[in-house]
């Protein structure tokens, strides 16, 4: 990576080191890690879903639950600190067991077509999220939006619920299709306290019927929201996609094989974050901006994140993937 | 953060409402009339943001005079006090007590939960259903039944607390005077004229305590005895002596008596009490919290309701000392929103005792600094969980927080806090009147003091009794008058609905925290409730099943998709159609109800299974009557 690669390493106070048992091996990790990381310096592979580093841990997903000596229930080894003596273990029967349940539980109520990594995990844990019955037909539009707190109705014995509802495509630059939705709080961390401190998101509802929303469930046009994409940069599930790769994937032509990601610098202020321009066909279907920066951590603005538009001289295009083909600045006559 | 407002615009009577309870707004930026300095000054900040905690009690005190809370009331609330619009909404859709939605200012929650059941809640409903009209519910098309010529809907509720008077309801009359009462022995007749329009006001608060008098009492002895409401009359029924003689041990000499009584929480989970105390009290953080869970909303439960309506000056007491004791200067109750008369009766004592500095600045003239301020939940079973109180408060969600870190360390607003069930800090009171030492020769040596159980469902005379720790279930079946009407037990559900169903064949269980533990079973928040053999232990089942799934907060997957899982394997099992067969269905139970067990946050998901697997496994439920 060429701009993280800069020595801006800030000085921090050797940390000291605590002994545990993880598997039976004795490992030695810095105090204030976590279970997770001690585990990933071990090479041991734990699944998260919930969990990135870049925002606080919520530990809600609960799929990275381990078995900690002494304690009564599993713990989540994404936010559980190391402890000196703790005895691990990250593989037993107790520990798969949740696993594969977690991963039932998602599997059998969100689209998880889109979620990288979940098809190897359901394998290697063995779930069969078929069991809970077929899927429930789609919410119509607005239903979930609508679910109050307190009593519901009575499940449909011949259906499994969901959360599968139509997507919410309410502006040109990214889509909300919360059928894909996991809630895992991160696109609520990142557009409020954690960077963005728009606060344009929430959790509403409650229960099975919480649901990431808007005030009242507003178009996003509407909301607070200023389209820094940084939602989209931490969604783990592909709930919350830009338009452009979403309507790739939807006429069939996303085809990552194909793309290449370039870096180079957001050429709008002085900031100066580092852009990944993601590539297909001579043209820009996303922007990023790496996680591990130093500045960034993964953040833009609505210009590094969209702006891009210009770039493409071509004339409008027929595939419909936005507007200001013409090769000139949205705006500008 | 850069506030970001809604359009839509509060009425006159929304920004009256809430102006009653923040006060006028100051400029401006508050949502005052615009004046010329608003262009030179500029409201945010810390300061601003500070005040987020009041955001509940913003909301209630919309809702309690519209009856619901419309976009421009929400936009007011975010604007006065300085929080996202979606935030706000947030929170707002937690609490079943709150509506985003048109709601009639006349509302009646009728509970159709587990006790009421058993007495005839369920068809209570179906006749509401047949001539009001179906419940306040979604259409399919996530559209509102409509409110007919009555400004009044109904709604089903889960347990309300008022379980010995069974069915139980609940209405509110939003306005400039909201009404609100909790009411038992509901029938279709009164319900129907409460919809109809019949003032509320009359209706009759509680029944009396089946043990009222009895000289063996220690808690409950000033229940129905003395006027709750005079404080004269406390202190001439022993009252405030207690913290005189707190006030003369000293801080660490009143956690030494509560240590030495041995004295277990009554909230569910049984902590020693001393040691939580010890643990806050040595916090070097300031400042210290004080937090009374009177939340009780375990279905089944209504000892605390019992005291605070009953006796709120001893809550008062025990708190002042609690505070004393663990270095808190404020105190917080925390009381479920379905609680009127408590609240009234508890804000009664907290002036009247205020009036008297045996509360405020200087309590007892000892140079002591202790208050305490009531909080109303909103309706959500969930916001009784320790940290998910804290962040109610707070003026968040009311989900659970991770642990550690523990209360003690890191509680509301981040700062240390001592939290306990009413009953716990209550007992408090009698341990410094008798001595830490001869409380503990109460009852047996792994359980010590006197207990209060809320006996209900199928038994002569429900009710609150309370009986020194070792009585087992029978003699407190016998107590209560045994099985209603001379039927046949069927079933007993000890510790609510996170507790466990056990058999007929059981009762010989030691009423202790080590007698049901060697019986694998628990004593929970102290629920007895008797069902005889015309329940159906199915439909029993399954309303435990739907309390859950209704109440979960939805954070953790396990919980929110688990409770919802368990709730269809059941009502596959009703109608006939069981995947697998029922060993499949049982089995598929079992894997669900060990993953919540195991792998939720908090004690809703880590239960929500329980009563489902001894009706499984010690009723064999499923055995007898297998459906095809
Ligand atoms: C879902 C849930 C609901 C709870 N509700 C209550 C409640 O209403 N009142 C209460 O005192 N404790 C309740 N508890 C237990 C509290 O978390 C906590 O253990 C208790 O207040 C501690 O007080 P104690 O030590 O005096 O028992 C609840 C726990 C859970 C998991
Ligand atoms: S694009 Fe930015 S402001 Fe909009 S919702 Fe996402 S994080 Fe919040
Ligand atoms: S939209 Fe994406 S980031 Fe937000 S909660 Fe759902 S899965 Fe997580
Ligand atoms: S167990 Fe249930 S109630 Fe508790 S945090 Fe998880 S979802 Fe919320
Ligand atoms: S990754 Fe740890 S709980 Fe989600
Ligand atoms: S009040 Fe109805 S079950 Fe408790």
């Amino acid at each position: 990576m060429t701009a993280t690669a800069l020595p801006l390493i800030p000085l921090r106070p050797a940390r000291r080191m605590v002994e545990l048992t993880i598997d039976g091996e004795t490992v030695q990790a810095p105090e204030g890690s976590t279970i997770l990381d001690a585990c990933r310096h071990q090479g041991k592979e734990i699944p998260t879903l919930c969990y990135l580093d870049t925002l606080h841990p919520v530990n809600v997903c609960r799929a990275c639950v381990v078995e900690v000596e002494g304690s009564r229930v599993l713990v989540p080894s994404c936010s559980r600190p190391v402890e000196a003596g703790m005895v691990v273990k990250t593989d037993s029967e107790r520990v798969r067991h949740s696993r594969k349940m977690v991963l039932e539980f998602l599997a059998s109520s969100v689209d998880l077509s889109t979620t990288p990594d979940v098809a190897g995990w359901l394998e290697d844990y063995g779930a069969r999220p078929e069991r809970y019955g077929p899927p429930a037909p789609p919410a119509p539009p607005g239903f979930r939006d609508s679910l109050q707190p307190g009593h519901h109705a009575p499940p449909d014995p011949d259906y499994a619920a969901t959360v599968i509802q139509p997507v919410k495509v309410d502006n040109e630059l990214y889509v909300r299709d919360y059928g894909k939705c996991i809630l895992c709080y991160k696109c609520v961390e990142a557009c409020g306290k954690d960077y963005q401190n728009t606060y344009a998101l929430t959790v509403a509802g409650r229960g099975f019927d919480a649901r990431i929303s808007t005030e009242f469930a507003v178009q996003l046009p509407e909301s607070a929201c200023v389209y820094c994409g940084n939602c989209i940069a931490v969604c783990p599930t592909g709930a919350l996609m830009f338009k452009s790769e979403r309507d790739h994937r939807d006429a069939g032509t996303w085809d990552e094989s194909r793309q290449t990601v370039t870096d180079t610098i957001c050429p709008y202020c002085g900031v100066g974050c580092t852009l990944e321009l993601h590539v297909q066909d001579n043209e820009i279907v996303k922007v990023t901006s790496p996680l591990d920066h130093d500045i960034t951590r993964g953040n833009l603005c609505i210009k590094g994140r969209f702006g891009w538009r210009y770039v493409q001289n071509r004339p409008p295009d027929a595939r419909g993937n936005g507007r200001g083909g013409d090769g000139r600045p949205r705006g500008s006559a | 953060m850069d506030l970001h407002l809604m359009d839509a615009v509060a009425t006159e009577e929304e920004r009256e409402a809430l102006d009653q309870f923040l006060g006028a707004p100051e400029s401006g930026w508050e949502g005052g009339l615009r004046d010329a300095r608003d262009a030179h000054t500029a409201e945010g900040g810390h300061e601003a943001r500070a005040q987020r905690h009041l955001l509940l009690p913003a909301l209630q005190a919309i809702q309690s005079r519209i009856g619901w809370l419309s976009e421009g009331a929400l936009n007011y609330v975010c604007q006065r006090l300085t929080v996202p619009p979606a935030d706000a909404y947030g929170v707002a859709t937690f609490y079943a007590l709150l509506s985003t939605v048109p709601r009639p200012r006349r509302v009646l929650h009728v509970c159709d939960d587990i006790a009421c059941r058993c007495k005839g809640a369920a068809e209570l409903c179906e006749q509401l259903e047949r001539t009001v009209g179906p419940a306040y519910h979604h259409g399919p098309e996530g559209d509102h039944v409509a409110f007919g010529e009555n400004d009044a809907v109904w709604l089903r509720s889960p347990c309300l607390g008022l379980c010995d008077q069974a069915p139980a309801a609940f209405v509110t009359v939003a306005g400039a005077k909201p009404v609100e009462r909790l009411f038992g022995h509901a029938d279709l007749a009164g319900l129907q004229r409460l919809v109809a329009g019949e003032l509320a006001a009359s209706l009759e608060p509680r029944g009396r305590l089946p043990q009222a008098g009895d000289p063996s009492l220690r808690l409950l002895r000033r229940v129905d005895v003395i006027d709750p409401t005079s404080l004269d009359e406390y202190r001439a029924h022993g009252g405030y002596e207690s913290l005189r003689t707190a006030l003369r041990l000293g801080p660490e000499g009143v956690i030494r008596e509560v240590t030495d009584a041995k004295l277990m929480g009554r909230g569910g989970a049984a902590f020693p009490t001393g040691r939580k105390w010890e643990a806050v009290a040595r916090q070097p953080a300031r400042p210290h919290y004080l937090i009374c869970n009177a939340d009780e909303s375990e279905p089944g439960t209504f000892k605390d309701r019992v005291i605070m309506e009953g006796d709120p000056f001893s809550l008062i007491e025990a708190m002042t000392i609690a505070g004393f004791a663990t270095g808190c200067e404020q105190g917080f109750i925390y009381i479920r929103g379905e609680y009127p008369l408590a609240t009234e009766r508890l804000q009664h004592a907290i002036d009247t005792a205020r009036a008297r500095s045996l509360l405020g600045e200087d309590v007892m003239g000892h140079g002591f600094r202790f208050d305490i301020e009531i909080r109303r939940g909103g309706g959500a079973y969930i916001c009784g969980e320790e940290t998910a109180v804290f962040n109610s408060i707070e003026g968040l969600r009311g989900e659970p927080r991770n642990k550690p870190p523990f209360p003690v360390q890191v509680g509301v607003f981040g700062k240390p806090t001592l939290i306990n069930n009413v009953e716990t800090l209550v007992n408090v009171v009698e341990i410094l009147r008798i001595g830490g030492p001869a409380y503990a020769a109460i009852g047996t040596p792994g359980s010590t003091g006197p207990r209060l159980f809320c006996l209900c469902g199928d038994v002569t005379r429900p009710g609150v009794y309370e009986v020194p720790f070792g009585t087992t279930l029978r003699q407190m079946l016998d107590l209560a008058g045994g099985v209603a009407g001379g039927r046949q037990l069927q079933a007993v559900l000890l510790g609510g609905a996170a507790g466990l169903f056990v058999r007929p064949d059981e009762l010989d269980m030691p009423l202790t925290f080590e007698g049901t533990r060697a019986a694998q079973a628990t004593l929970g928040s102290g629920v007895i409730m008797a069902f005889d053999d015309r329940v159906n232990m199915v439909d029993i089942l399954l309303r435990i099943a739907a309390f859950f799934r209704d109440e979960s907060c939805g954070q953790c997957v396990p919980c929110r998709v688990g409770t919802v899982r368990q709730e269809e394997a059941l009502h596959r099992i009703l109608a006939g159609r069981p995947r697998g067969g029922m060993d499949g269905e049982a089995a598929l139970l079992e894997e669900i109800g060990v993953a919540m067990k195991d792998a939720s946050i908090c004690g809703l998901g880590q239960t929500a299974y329980s009563a489902v697997e001894s009706a499984i496994k010690r009723l064999h439920l499923f055995n007898g009557a297998r459906p095809a």
